[in-house]
């Protein structure tokens, strides 16, 4: 062989990685926690102070954890469609997570935009997004019945995603 | 408590006097900790900038929350084991040693070997092909041409 | 009407650039010299049309036409004129232009400059180059064209972003195109040399000091970014090993290598091929260079607004340039002879292991900044590859080069002996062994870490100072042998501020009221409070600071704290009171108290001793650059009798 060829063939195996990088989103972090059980928490309710919320209470259902805030425009883009989908027969409970946000801001986004949620938790401090390594809101989490999650979306959910991956996979936790 | 500090600012205000100034940590030594294990965190939110230099809100955050952590007795392999488990490998500036980082850690070692012995082989080879060989008429005038440049 | 004559003027250089690159070429491959005596016009009229064409972009920032999208987007009214200028080239298409501005224009230099050359060899690079311009303005025209209108236009500018409003914008991105671009002139050389079967020690010296003046400029580019992010991010850093630093960092490896080889190639006819392959990668780095930039494979603070449509051009474009070039030099090495013999231990040797580890240097570089990518692509999940790693593989590959720097120029050619060069360099190795128990105890505190470094530079020092005596002695040196201890002086120098700045820096950071003292390096701050003062287009929040050394007053500092109209995001100014053995760098954080001018403010203060000699350093190799290239035996005519053909070929 013509030792003279490898550089040339060095430099193909970089193009081919280059070319295969120009398809990959670099901002788009996959969380470790898919396939892990959900993080505890024990915070109170947006709609009520004195009422706490925990995950350990969805025990045994299937069901969607959507983090929210009135401050994030992408969210209001995601909105519709769980209200949306809130509405269908046979639509699994979705709580929110109401973070880094204050109470009334959140309460009276939920009043304009339509509230899909069974209940919001609040988060105003941001521990529990840690918790959960929420970098952009808005992120959801299919947790099953066992309370491992099985799912995460980071940023909104559009009708595509709903469709295509949320929907089988809700289908194939419930049976 | 929280009088007797909002006392002792509003007095401050008015007195000003030339004093040692406060750190701006309420401790120190956890701060200096946190500095040193937030420098090698990467800021999620932001393009490419460590958790202690940046000044997003989720890298406040975080930071308040590796100061609760150190509070608590964490060391620092801890904490960072914390946040990989919340965001995975890509907060780690120093990636962990793990079969997928091995060509990473290695590779500029290997580099350097594969170098150094492609050089000895290329030098032994060389030596061989290459007698003394006699310079061509071509080349001894252009040698005399150096030679002429360089001693005018 | 101005923006369309722009982008008109180049439509027609795309269509110069085309005949520069395909004539010429064709008629040195059929000897006819009407074909290529086409190359110089052709590349003096492709200059004029793409600096006509940067001119009227200029203009449409200069009278702010905001029907023009891109200026509408990266300028606005209230910029300072020197801003609206720079901001030119402040956003990808316009910087795009500033590109192919300065490759047409290094090509103008190399039509002027080459009167001593052999009229077919200056074609061939001519056209190599026309080339390569090809392709860059078929990308401006087809992705970035900075002239695209909006209409309506835009009532005001979306401004640009106030971190890049900044005299560092008006200097560095041209300073670093100009080296970057500079390696395209080596690169041409390189495969007209290929192209003609004439890779020769004729090759070499023609290519040197081109290759010389883009790394003077290359040096420069990179050491004034790191200055400017010193001063301007406020935390004191002065190199971050972001995948944009990387690119730039790359070539210059590289090419610090090909100066190395060039000499040996030059000078004793060896290492051809690695020559001429170094040569073509230094080219290949600054385009994979660009494309990282602009292509958002990886995340980077100076990435630009990234567009897939330009990713996949700029591959292309690699893959065609790089590609075609190092299939050339596949089918044309293998018949390069390999030139004088040479002993093992000899500077030959020497320079190239200065080689293997300079080009060992930038792999270990180019393998951290494309990793996180590898492992993406093969769905392993997402990692990041930050400072901790590339200090921790870079600078053990680096510690030996510091150690060969000295004994390179003490070895003869062809054929050195290990005993003379120990004779004549023991006193160095005393002097390394001083510097690196003694300075640290001076300096406060002995570390290993700078223990090392600075025995490394009373080595290298030291070295320096008993070759410049036996050359001295020996008679006049030429320049091109200054211009080279100059440089070697200029890397001792970095050495310094980089290990005393990572050693011994201070910081603090406090919490003041007006009247407050801090004390960092045996300087003492005093704060007065801050004013507030209005910018053309921020409002700024003023600090003063006595600094106050012994009891006396050296100087007042004034950090700000700036709140642009256009941003949210509110930026620092540090005020830096710099010197030749330390600087002293106040930055102001955040108001802690509503009342800015006379509430509590978060402070830095940084203690950074010889932090400038790293950026001194970086000046040095590069005025020992210029000092090189300006050797006159670049400038000779090579005798028309002078064969430059298949001499080289065995």
């Amino acid at each position: 062989m013509n030792k003279f060829l490898l550089p040339l063939g060095a430099f193909i195996a970089l193009i081919a990685l280059l070319a295969v990088g120009l398809g990959l989103n670099p901002r788009e972090v996959p969380s470790p926690l898919v396939g892990k059980p959900a993080p505890a928490f024990n915070v109170p309710l947006l709609s009520n102070p004195d009422k706490n919320f925990s995950p350990k209470d969805m025990q045994g259902k299937v069901w969607l954890f959507n983090v929210w805030a009135s401050w994030c425009v992408s969210c209001r883009e995601e909105h519709p469609i769980l209200v949306e989908y809130s509405k269908t027969a046979g639509a699994i409970p979705v709580v929110g997570l109401n973070y880094k946000d204050k109470r009334d801001d959140g309460l009276r986004w939920l009043a304009r935009f339509g509230d899909p949620y069974l209940l919001s938790a609040f988060d105003g401090d941001g521990r529990v997004g840690i918790n959960y390594g929420v970098y952009g809101v808005p992120e959801t989490y299919l947790i099953d019945k066992a309370g491992v999650i099985r799912f995460k979306q980071i940023g909104p959910i559009t009708p595509e995603v709903l469709e295509k991956k949320i929907l089988p996979l809700v289908k194939e936790l419930n049976t | 408590m929280k009088l007797l500090i909002a006392l002792s600012l509003a007095l401050s205000f008015s007195i000003a006097l030339a004093k040692e100034a406060a750190p701006l940590a309420a401790d120190p030594v956890v701060e200096q900790r946190l500095i040193h294990i937030a420098e090698e965190l990467r800021c999620l939110v932001c393009q490419n900038e460590s958790l202690a230099g940046s000044q997003a809100d989720l890298a406040k955050d975080l930071r308040e929350e590796v100061r609760g952590l150190i509070k608590e007795g964490k060391t620092d392999n801890e904490v960072k084991d914390f946040l990989v488990s919340r965001y995975g490998d890509f907060v780690l500036y120093r990636p962990q040693i793990k079969p997928t980082t091995y060509l990473l850690w290695a590779g500029p070692f290997l580099l350097l070997i594969i170098g150094l012995f492609a050089l000895i082989r290329y030098l032994k080879q060389r030596s061989k092909v290459v007698a003394d060989a006699p310079l061509s008429e071509a080349e001894k005038q252009r040698a005399e041409a150096l030679l002429k440049d360089i001693q005018s | 009407m101005i923006p369309e004559l722009g982008h008109f003027a180049l439509i027609l250089a795309f269509f110069v650039t085309l005949v520069q690159g395909v004539l010429p070429l064709l008629g040195a491959q059929r000897n006819r010299a009407e074909w290529v005596a086409v190359a110089r016009p052709a590349t003096a009229a492709a200059f004029l049309l793409v600096a006509f064409s940067f001119a009227c972009l200029t203009w449409v920032f200069y009278t702010n036409d905001f029907t023009v999208q891109y200026a509408a987007a990266h300028s606005n009214t209230q910029m300072p004129t020197m801003y609206r200028v720079s901001a030119v080239w402040g956003g990808h298409e316009g910087s795009l232009l500033l590109w192919v501005l300065m490759l047409t224009g290094w090509a103008m230099t190399v039509a002027l400059f080459s009167r001593q050359l052999p009229e077919v060899m200056v074609a061939r690079v001519l056209a190599v180059l026309g080339l390569v311009a090809v392709g860059l303005l078929a990308f401006v025209l087809l992705t970035s064209n900075p002239f695209d209108r909006m209409l309506p236009g835009a009532e005001e500018g979306r401004s640009l972003n106030p971190l890049l409003q900044d005299p560092g914008l008006v200097y560095h991105p041209p300073l670093l195109y100009m080296g970057y671009v500079g390696m395209s002139v080596v690169f041409a050389f390189a495969i007209a040399a290929l192209l003609a079967g004439q890779l020769d020690a004729a090759w070499a010296r023609w290519s040197r000091p081109w290759t010389t003046v883009a790394w003077v400029f290359l040096t420069l580019g990179i050491a004034l970014g790191s200055w400017w992010a010193y001063y301007e991010l406020g935390w004191g850093g002065w190199w971050f090993w972001d995948p944009v630093e990387n690119a730039s960092f790359m070539p210059w490896l590289v090419a610090t290598a090909l100066i190395h080889s060039l000499a040996v190639t030059e000078k004793r006819g060896s290492f051809k091929n690695w020559t001429v392959l170094l040569a073509i990668a230094a080219f290949s780095l600054s385009l994979l260079g660009t494309f990282l930039v602009r292509s958002g494979v990886l995340t980077s603070v100076h990435a630009f607004a990234t567009d897939p449509r330009r990713g996949i051009f700029i591959l292309m474009l690699l893959a065609i340039v790089v590609g075609g070039s190092l299939f050339l030099f596949a089918l044309r090495a293998p018949k390069v002879s390999l030139g004088g013999r040479f002993e093992l231990v000899s500077r030959e040797t020497f320079l190239l292991i200065n080689n293997v580890l300079l080009v060992v240097a930038c792999g270990a570089v180019l393998l951290g900044t494309l990793y996180p990518l590898i492992v993406d692509a093969f769905g392993l999940g997402k990692i990041s590859v930050g400072p901790p790693y590339f200090n921790a593989v870079f600078v053990p590959i680096m510690l030996p080069l510091l150690v060969l720097v000295a004994i390179g120029p003490v070895a003869r050619w062809k054929q050195a002996d290990l005993k003379t060069i120990l004779f004549k360099l023991w006193p160095a190795a005393v002097a390394a062994v001083i510097a690196g128990v003694a300075l640290p105890m001076l300096a406060g505190a002995w570390h290993a870490y700078v223990a090392i470094a600075l025995a490394l530079v009373g080595w290298m020092v030291a070295a320096l100072v008993l070759q410049t005596i036996e050359r001295m002695k020996a008679g006049t040196p030429t320049a091109s042998w200054w211009g080279m201890q100059l440089a070697h002086f200029g890397l001792a120098a970095f050495v310094v501020g980089v290990a005393m700045v990572g050693t011994y820096q201070e910081e603090r950071d406090v919490r003041m009221e007006p009247g407050d003292t801090v004390s960092v390096g045996g300087y003492n701050f005093k704060f007065n409070g801050v004013h507030l003062a209005d910018g053309p287009n921020y409002r700024a929040s003023v600090g003063s600071f006595d600094l106050v050394k012994d009891g006396k007053l050296e100087r007042i500092l004034h950090p700000e704290k700036r709140d642009y109209q256009s941003s949210s995001m509110p930026m620092t100014e540090a005020a830096i009171d710099a010197s030749l053995t330390r600087d002293v760098y106040v930055s102001l954080g955040e108001p802690l108290t509503p009342d800015r001018e006379n509430g509590a403010w978060a402070v830095r203060v940084y203690f950074k001793p010889f932090v400038d000699w790293i950026w001194g350093g970086c000046f040095l190799m590069a005025l020992g650059g210029l000092i090189a290239a300006g050797d006159r035996r670049y400038r000779l005519r090579v005798k028309a009798s002078a064969p430059v053909t298949a001499g080289a070929l065995a």
